[in-house]
């Protein structure tokens, strides 16, 4: 059973179709990598998996909850999807402890010393122990996408969306936030990246979905797609990005 | 004609002044508190989309800031008695009536508070499961007080400026309490004069403070 799927769906902003029939879906302990030009509508679909932008037509089911279903309790569903965005987002108001907490203590009802020793071992693994006491606005780009990451999985989440995590980064920065997402990928994890980070995917995605103009253009594993993806956008897209 | 201040005593200021200016104190603070509340409430309405929470919320809002003040005051003191069956007295009046009218401003701004959080910081609290009511009260609006303490800030000191207006219905307040002592000395150019020296006193200390506030707010950001 796939732990994402994603069946026909479509989405629009008044007359304007920014998601076409679009179907894909994510196993468990998959790594899809989503590309695309900008406007293509990528970061609206992963959007979409997590209730976070509504659609019109389809049908989306997580670890078998569907979303169009009006009995999901959506803020339950959302807690077991971790999500990463594209300007980190942490909580400008509480420290990196209380952004990695809060969530614990208020959806997950965890007591507060489990909740802080869940976050200390988060933490540790994204190497920013000693920044539990600051405030987001003292950390760096890639230090706050790190504690993003580390506050998405305090939740336990059984999949991970990440969307563009490293478009809004430094380029001095960008490695020290793949080698986390790197390194949860070779966990195991079930994760579904909007990145074009094409390094990363080569390295740790199964498949690759590539989308233009609100559509699934191609939907292929990744020894396909970089070899030869067939179609004409898609080489497009890729000579772009690689040659330089 | 020479102004003669020797009036202006010691006893002077416990006599007359001192429980004025606790009145207008402490209708400032009651106004601004209940102002607050009422206005992030009647902000949320607003912005709740529903229009039968919004219409209602915008209407009280847009009534409120287009009537003077003084009527209001002058309304709700004179109206009281015919609908409740006996006068409730002038301070509880003028409490009353600045809490409402003033949460009609004081929502404006936490209105204004609440757009200025950008939508991400919403999806990234749902995205954690926090619920809308959650995501209200822990992440938007702090962080929509934050950005605007300043300006309610500025706006209570316009507020405690705007207490002297309980003249029209005989609460004593500051302004009454010189007012009062000026009769008592046949003084009264002398004592308004004193009486505008004291407000532009405090209220220039506190708006240099908000000032000074607003500079380190900035620094933190």
């Amino acid at each position: 059973m796939p732990m994402i799927e994603i069946r026909n769906l479509s989405k629009w902003y008044g007359a304007f179709r920014v998601l076409t029939d679009c179907s894909t879906h994510v196993d468990k302990g998959e790594v899809v990598v989503v590309c695309g030009p900008s406007g293509s509508g990528k970061s609206t679909l992963i959007k979409c998996v997590n209730a976070l932008e509504p659609f019109q037509q389809g049908e989306i089911v997580v670890a078998g909850i569907s979303l169009t279903d009006p009995k999901t309790d959506l803020p339950k569903m959302r807690a077991r999807v971790g999500m990463v965005f594209q300007h980190f987002e942490l909580f400008p108001h509480l420290s990196i402890m209380d952004n990695l907490t809060l969530a614990q203590i208020k959806v997950l009802n965890r007591g507060k010393e489990e909740a802080l020793a869940k976050a200390m071992t988060l933490l540790d693994r994204v190497g920013l122990r000693d920044q539990a006491v600051k405030f987001p606005g003292q950390l760096s780009g890639g230090q706050q996408q790190r504690v993003a990451i580390a506050r998405a999985l305090a939740m336990d989440p059984l999949a991970m969306l990440f969307d563009e995590p490293t478009s809004a980064l430094d380029p001095e920065m960008i490695n020290e936030v793949l080698d986390v997402m790197v390194e949860l990928a070779q966990e195991g994890m079930t994760m579904m990246c909007v990145t074009h980070e094409m390094g990363f995917a080569r390295k740790v995605a199964h498949r690759v979905i590539f989308m233009d103009r609100g559509e699934i253009v191609e939907d292929a594993p990744k020894e396909d797609f970089f070899g030869k993806p067939r179609s004409d956008r898609a080489q497009l897209f890729l000579s772009k990005i690689l040659h330089h | 004609m020479g102004l003669d201040l020797s009036f202006f005593t010691w006893d002077l200021v416990k006599n007359f002044l001192v429980g004025g200016l606790v009145f207008s104190v402490e209708l400032t603070l009651i106004a601004m508190a209940g102002g607050i509340v009422f206005g992030t409430l009647l902000a949320l309405m607003r912005l709740s989309g529903r229009s039968w929470l919004a219409l209602p919320a915008a209407a009280y809002v847009n009534t409120m800031r287009s009537i003077p003040l003084v009527m209001v005051i002058l309304w709700f003191f004179l109206l009281i008695p015919f609908a409740i069956g006996r006068p409730i007295g002038a301070e509880w009046s003028a409490i009353i009536t600045f809490t409402a009218f003033e949460s009609a401003y004081y929502s404006e701004i936490m209105r204004a508070g609440v757009q200025s959080v950008v939508r991400g910081q919403v999806d990234a609290a749902y995205a954690l499961g926090l619920t809308y009511g959650q995501t209200m009260r822990l992440i938007v609006l702090p962080q929509a007080f934050r950005n605007m303490l300043p300006i309610l800030l500025t706006q209570t000191i316009i507020l405690f400026q705007d207490t002297s207006l309980v003249y029209a219905i005989g609460a004593y307040d500051l302004l009454k309490g010189f007012e009062t002592a000026g009769k008592n000395f046949n003084r009264p150019v002398e004592a308004y004069l004193l009486a505008a020296v004291v407000y532009f006193v405090i209220c220039y200390t506190l708006s240099t403070s908000v000032k000074r506030l607003q500079v380190r707010i900035a620094i933190i950001r």
